[in-house]
């Protein structure tokens, strides 16, 4: 899992990926204090996550091993919002 | 392999397609579209470009975003095939921090 933070949502109206309920959200990848890094992937919101919170992103095949997105084609998925990342010099992000 | 640039469902623009007249039995019949992934906010093309799989009937121009690795077998189409990159969805707008930077038709 990676960290990433929500910064837009992607809406697509044409999609064959067996399911029209979870939202795509548009993630940009960050370190663990939250601080982007300019790359971005688009992420099914499994967890109702909102603009600017540092969420957590599964990837790959386990994007999969959800209800929702069982056998279905997702390599990336938002699988937590962070509360605290606390690292070994002390809270490093804080919602 | 989760860093790795191809990998996880990423922005692309349709710049052309794909033809091939000698191919695995398995993928006749299935269209191929060269795409080059894109910077969501500028919507310039980073120069890096990947073929995949067209599972919802993109055309050139239009912006989509792919699945790759395992994922990509896992629409109606692409199933049992030896697909490693398949478009998944055709975008209609991209909102980031509050602002549209993209609206198909626009």
């Amino acid at each position: 899992m990676v960290f990433g933070m929500v910064v837009g949502t992607v809406v697509c109206s044409s999609r064959k990926d067996g399911t029209d309920g979870p939202r795509y959200l548009l993630v940009e990848r960050t370190d663990p204090r939250g601080r982007r890094k300019g790359d971005h992937l688009v992420a099914l919101d499994a967890v109702g996550a909102g603009h600017e919170e540092l969420v957590l992103v599964s990837e790959g095949s386990p994007a999969r091993e959800t209800p929702s997105t069982v056998n279905r084609p997702f390599d990336a998925l938002i699988v937590g919002i962070v509360d605290v990342v606390d690292g070994q010099e002390g809270i490093l992000y804080k919602k | 392999m989760g860093r790795h640039p191809l990998l996880n469902m990423i922005l692309a623009r349709v710049t052309g397609t794909v033809v091939s007249s000698h191919k695995s039995r398995k993928i006749e019949g299935i269209r191929f579209l060269l795409l080059e992934k894109i910077d969501p906010v500028s919507m310039k093309g980073k120069g890096d470009f990947v073929v995949a799989m067209d599972s919802v009937g993109a055309g050139p121009g239009e912006i989509v975003f792919y699945v790759s690795g395992s994922s990509a077998r896992f629409t109606d189409i692409t199933e049992g095939r030896p697909s490693d990159c398949t478009i998944t969805a055709i975008v209609d707008s991209i909102e980031k921090d509050g602002v549209y930077t993209y609206l198909k038709n626009h």
